[in-house]
């Protein structure tokens, strides 16, 4: 495994995500097909996928997918876990043998943290801080996701091969996103692939992200430590500060990512134009500027965000009671010929859809 | 006492071209150009020559060059003219040697030795000509969140401090009127109000002419007192409580009585031709809990209504320093580099204390940012900007905005030639002698500053639209885009940069 | 008509208006020629000084213009455009001009004995003084 120094990491990319309004569940090949049908967005360097609702038996607890270079690390990280974390269940995560070269050790844990160890942090918190203790501390380690009831799939490949490596046909899910890599700088490395996944919220990115310097010493201000210098660890760690733990409305934190301008602010009426100036005020190392669309899966639901001049594609469909969204046009029609509605997002404005609730904003 | 010292500059005068029309004679301020009528020829007395270039720049005919020409001693590399005039200059008059504008020696400039990124490729520039680009920022202290309610219609539900909002990241630094002419105060004044930003009264109070204009005004509160009152405060649109000054650290200032005149006596409520002494430190700040209850009696004299921030020079440890300052209540810190100027300082004051900003500037920033306190105070730097791509630099590094003087003066006709305590300002800005201060047109003056922060707004914007950035929070303090080149590790660690090429 | 105006509290006292004055109406109109082999004419605007107070004055061309009224000779005369000048071949240096005019705005040029005075420069757009006086201190308007 090659950490990577110095620079962050840069990518183009393809990304691709399915929700299913209503919450059932469909199981991974579709996702595949829409994300196979970019293979040229990506170069092979990186695929991955994020489920939800995949995990229903072990509901209560953290799923940690974990990947180690070797049963040294794991050792250790195993002790580490099993201190601050009753494991409910644990195992390896089925994979077949595909044309994915070299796989590290893959794991899984169902996972409650100790009563003891809390320490009057809440229970996210204090899984957070852990996570980020074992990818910084723990050599060769590298927690894959860590929310309840969903998990990340991701290796060096294209996504198309990720997704059958990781049997993904054997699983169910509300909410499907996916990526394809086309990383420019930085080797091929597992832990670099997205999604990016925190707790509950995965992420997938297509972009580049130039603010990135003050985006990430803004996030370590309030205790995030960035160590994977990618783009969408940042941008996972905004959505976890501003919406988790600052309570934001969700459309009101992409305000924040992709804020309207002055210009536009100053015309707006007196109300309106009072909340956009604060926000863009307080919240303005946390503006995203440069190229990206994103697709954050979450807790019942899926949100896509372009940047605030819209520098990278991105499209939403929605057929019956399903939301698809995808880089390109050929992602939606892939898995879906004729879908009831199809547009492009406008910059800056989400694309929410939420179980339950449907489509809430449109973008 | 015979003076061992000589000029330091040499009058060369074309006689080809000088056509006697005594422009020279009428404009030098110390009086180096006599004509001669029996000879219809004009002497220069070149001893009293202080290189302003105020002669050679109105001649018609181009005739005059002004040459430096130091003393040449025999070479010595610990004793330098520089100190061999000093110590005759002291061994005639006994007194300490006073100086004006910023530190002029050759410490490191780190400005020079940082250079910006570009986007290639991967992530599109942007062309500040046919797309927006922002520069609009604003000063003051922030919440770390915010509390939104969402409904039918979004509801605010926290009230933030007052902010001063600037439509590019530059003011005008503390310049006071007697340290500066009313013309020039009045030029700024007017410059501010139309860029979109402020000036600094400084420590001089606010000219009665000027209290109406009061909402691109900073006023200051320094050690002295000078012109505060209720109605001085409450006429900016924010106080700055001033500790120290990037050249003087340390020291007070010190106006002498010729300069003040009546108005200036009126502006200050002092007495006509008493000399405007300030006290090193405020008698009132002793320590950080002392500096808290000014920044709240400031506060409450103005009800809350607009920021207080406190300006310091850059010492050693001006990081703990700031995080005082910001956990004191002080909505904004400015502060002011080794190179800042002034209108009169003790020579060897201005050239060996202090820090260069830019160090002091990374450590502050970061400082409060591991102190998770980087949101209570917006951060103004100040101290020999010289260009857009220092201001660049700077807020890359961490700064909210800049405070510019000198180049604002320069903008203003000023040439450097550092006589500015002389009170002889050949070109009206740094006088207060009705001769010289209309030489400054303050319609011309406002043009002139107007000028240079829309070239430099413009420069600005290219700069940041080649990074891929629209919007200038999303430089600040991103020192990603900045890349040092023949540097210290121990300076690449406190710049918190990398090298070019890593 | 457009008329030369002085703003008193920026003029420096510098009397670069006069020397441009003197090389557009000299024979090169090249400055160093103009003052160092050339006989030299008068300039039409002079700068007044007391203690740090300065001024440029010319001729204000005045709407009911004395000078043209009393001239004997009809050399003070007022062109189209409004402005008055001297034709210096009808001026018989009689001076009556200079008596009349109430700004003392017109002088004598000893060499030619005639009234000299501002013509604010014929054949230019703006009067050089104005163009080139340093301080803007003077305007056109």
């Amino acid at each position: 495994m090659q950490k990577i120094t110095g620079g962050k990491d840069i990518s183009g990319c393809a990304v691709s995500g399915i929700l299913n309004t209503n919450g059932k569940k469909i199981d991974g090949r579709y996702i595949i097909r829409s994300i196979a049908n970019m293979h040229d967005r990506s170069n092979g360097l990186g695929g991955g996928f994020a489920a939800y609702g995949i995990y229903p038996s072990y509901k209560e607890y953290y799923a940690f997918h974990l990947m180690f270079d070797d049963s040294y690390a794991r050792e250790r990280c195993e002790e580490f876990l099993d201190k601050n974390f009753l494991i409910e269940r644990e195992g390896d995560i089925p994979t077949r043998k595909t044309v994915i070269q070299n796989p590290p050790i893959l794991r899984r844990y169902f996972v409650e943290p100790r009563e003891e160890k809390l320490d009057k942090s809440s229970e996210d918190d204090f899984v957070i801080r852990e996570v980020m203790k074992i990818n910084s501390d723990i050599e060769g380690s590298y927690v894959l996701s860590s929310g309840k009831n969903m998990a990340a799939f991701k290796a060096v490949g294209f996504p198309e091969d990720v997704g059958n490596f990781y049997r993904l046909e054997e699983y169910k899910a509300e909410t499907w996103i996916a990526h394809g890599r086309f990383p420019t700088n930085t080797p091929g490395w597992w832990g670099g692939a997205h999604p990016f996944a925190l707790l509950d919220y995965s992420i997938v990115h297509n972009g580049e992200i130039s603010s990135y310097g003050i985006n990430k010493r803004y996030l370590e201000m309030f205790g995030y430590r960035c160590t994977l210098l990618t783009d969408t660890e940042v941008m996972a760690y905004l959505f976890d500060l501003l919406v988790r733990r600052h309570k934001l409305p969700m459309k009101i934190a992409c305000k924040a990512f992709a804020p309207p301008f002055w210009d536009e602010i100053d015309r707006m009426p007196e109300k309106e134009k009072k909340v956009m100036k604060t926000i863009r005020t307080v919240y303005g190392s946390c503006l995203v500027n440069g190229p990206f669309s994103i697709i954050l899966g979450f807790k019942n639901g899926m949100l896509a965000l372009n940047d605030r001049i819209k520098l990278r594609p991105l499209i939403a469909a929605t057929k019956k009671d399903f939301l698809m969204v995808s880089s390109e046009e050929a992602g939606i029609r892939e898995i879906c010929k004729e879908p009831d509605k199809i547009w492009s997002p406008k910059a800056g404005e989400p694309v929410i859809g939420l179980i339950g609730k449907g489509v809430v904003e449109e973008g | 006492m015979l003076s061992l010292c000589k000029g330091e500059f040499s009058v060369e005068r074309d006689d080809d071209r000088c056509i006697r029309c005594l422009v020279c004679v009428r404009q030098c301020p110390s009086d180096v150009h006599k004509y001669d009528e029996e000879e219809d020829r004009i002497y220069s007395d070149e001893s009293e020559c202080v290189g302003c270039q105020r002669c050679a720049t109105l001649c018609p005919t181009d005739a005059i060059t002004i040459r430096y020409k130091p003393m040449e001693m025999k070479e010595n590399a610990n004793w330098k003219t520089y100190h061999l005039t000093n110590i005759y200059k002291q061994a005639e008059t006994g007194g300490i040697l006073l100086t004006g504008m910023g530190n002029d020696k050759p410490y490191p400039i780190y400005w020079d030795h940082i250079l910006l990124n570009a986007s290639q490729v991967t992530n599109p520039s942007i062309d500040p000509l046919r797309e927006p680009m922002e520069l609009r920022t604003y000063l003051g202290r922030k919440p770390d969140l915010l509390d939104i309610e969402d409904g039918d219609e979004l509801i605010l539900k926290t009230e933030i401090s007052p902010q001063l909002k600037l439509e590019l990241p530059v003011l005008f630094s503390a310049m006071s009127y007697g340290s500066i002419s009313l013309n020039a105060v009045k030029s700024l004044e007017r410059a501010a109000t139309i860029a979109g930003t402020y000036y600094n009264t400084g420590e001089g109070g606010l000219h009665k002419d000027l209290h109406k204009y009061g909402k691109n005004t900073i006023v200051q509160c320094a050690s002295g007192r000078f012109g505060v009152s209720p109605d001085y405060l409450n006429a900016g649109a924010a106080v700055e409580i001033k500790i120290g000054q990037g050249a003087k650290p340390g020291i007070g200032g010190h106006l002498p009585g010729e300069k003040v005149l009546e108005e200036i006596s009126e502006t200050r409520m002092i007495v006509e031709g008493t000399d405007a002494l300030s006290p090193a430190p405020h008698h009132d700040i002793y320590s950080i809990e002392d500096l808290r209850q000014l920044i709240f009696a400031l506060k409450e004299t103005i009800a809350y209504e607009k920021p207080v921030g406190v300006k310091i020079a850059a010492v050693h440890n001006s990081a703990a320093i700031s995080s005082g300052m910001a956990r004191a209540g002080a909505d904004f810190i400015a502060l002011d580099g080794v190179r800042g100027g002034t209108g009169a300082a003790p020579l060897v004051t201005r050239d060996n204390v202090g820090i260069p900003i830019e160090l002091a500037l990374a450590s502050i920033d970061q400082r409060l940012r591991e102190e998770g306190i980087r949101n209570n105070a917006s951060l103004i730097i100040a101290g020999g900007i010289r260009s857009s791509s220092d201001i660049i630099k700077a807020i890359a590094l961490g700064a909210d905005a800049v405070y510019i003087g000198t180049a604002a003066l320069v903008a203003l006709g000023c040439h450097l030639c550092q006589k500015c305590y002389t009170g002889k300002c050949a070109w009206g800005i740094a006088t207060q002698d009705p001769y010289l201060t209309k030489r400054l047109n303050p319609e011309i003056g406002t043009r002139r500053l107007v000028n240079l922060l829309n070239a430099w707004s413009n420069e600005m914007k290219e700069l940041i639209g080649g990074m891929g950035i629209n919007a200038i929070e999303s430089l600040r303090g991103n020192r990603l885009q900045l890349r040092g080149v023949g540097l210290t590790d121990t300076e690449y660690k406190i710049l918190g940069i990398l090298p070019a090429g890593e | 008509m457009r008329r030369i105006y002085v703003k008193e509290d920026v003029c420096i006292g510098c009397r670069l208006c006069e020397i441009y004055c003197i090389v557009q109406h000299s024979k090169s109109k090249n400055i160093i020629k103009a003052f160092r082999n050339e006989p030299r004419p008068l300039p039409g605007v002079l700068v007044e000084e007391k203690g740090p107070i300065s001024f440029a004055l010319q001729c204000r061309h005045c709407d009911d213009a004395p000078c043209v009224e009393s001239c004997i000779t009809g050399a003070m005369q007022r062109l189209e455009d409004g402005r008055i000048i001297c034709d210096i071949e009808r001026c018989v240096g009689c001076w009556t001009c200079i008596m009349v005019c109430p700004y003392g705005a017109i002088r004598r040029d000893q060499n030619r004995k005639v009234a000299s005075k501002c013509d604010l420069c014929i054949g230019e757009d703006i009067p050089v003084c104005v163009k080139n006086c340093p301080n803007e201190a003077l305007t056109y308007e």
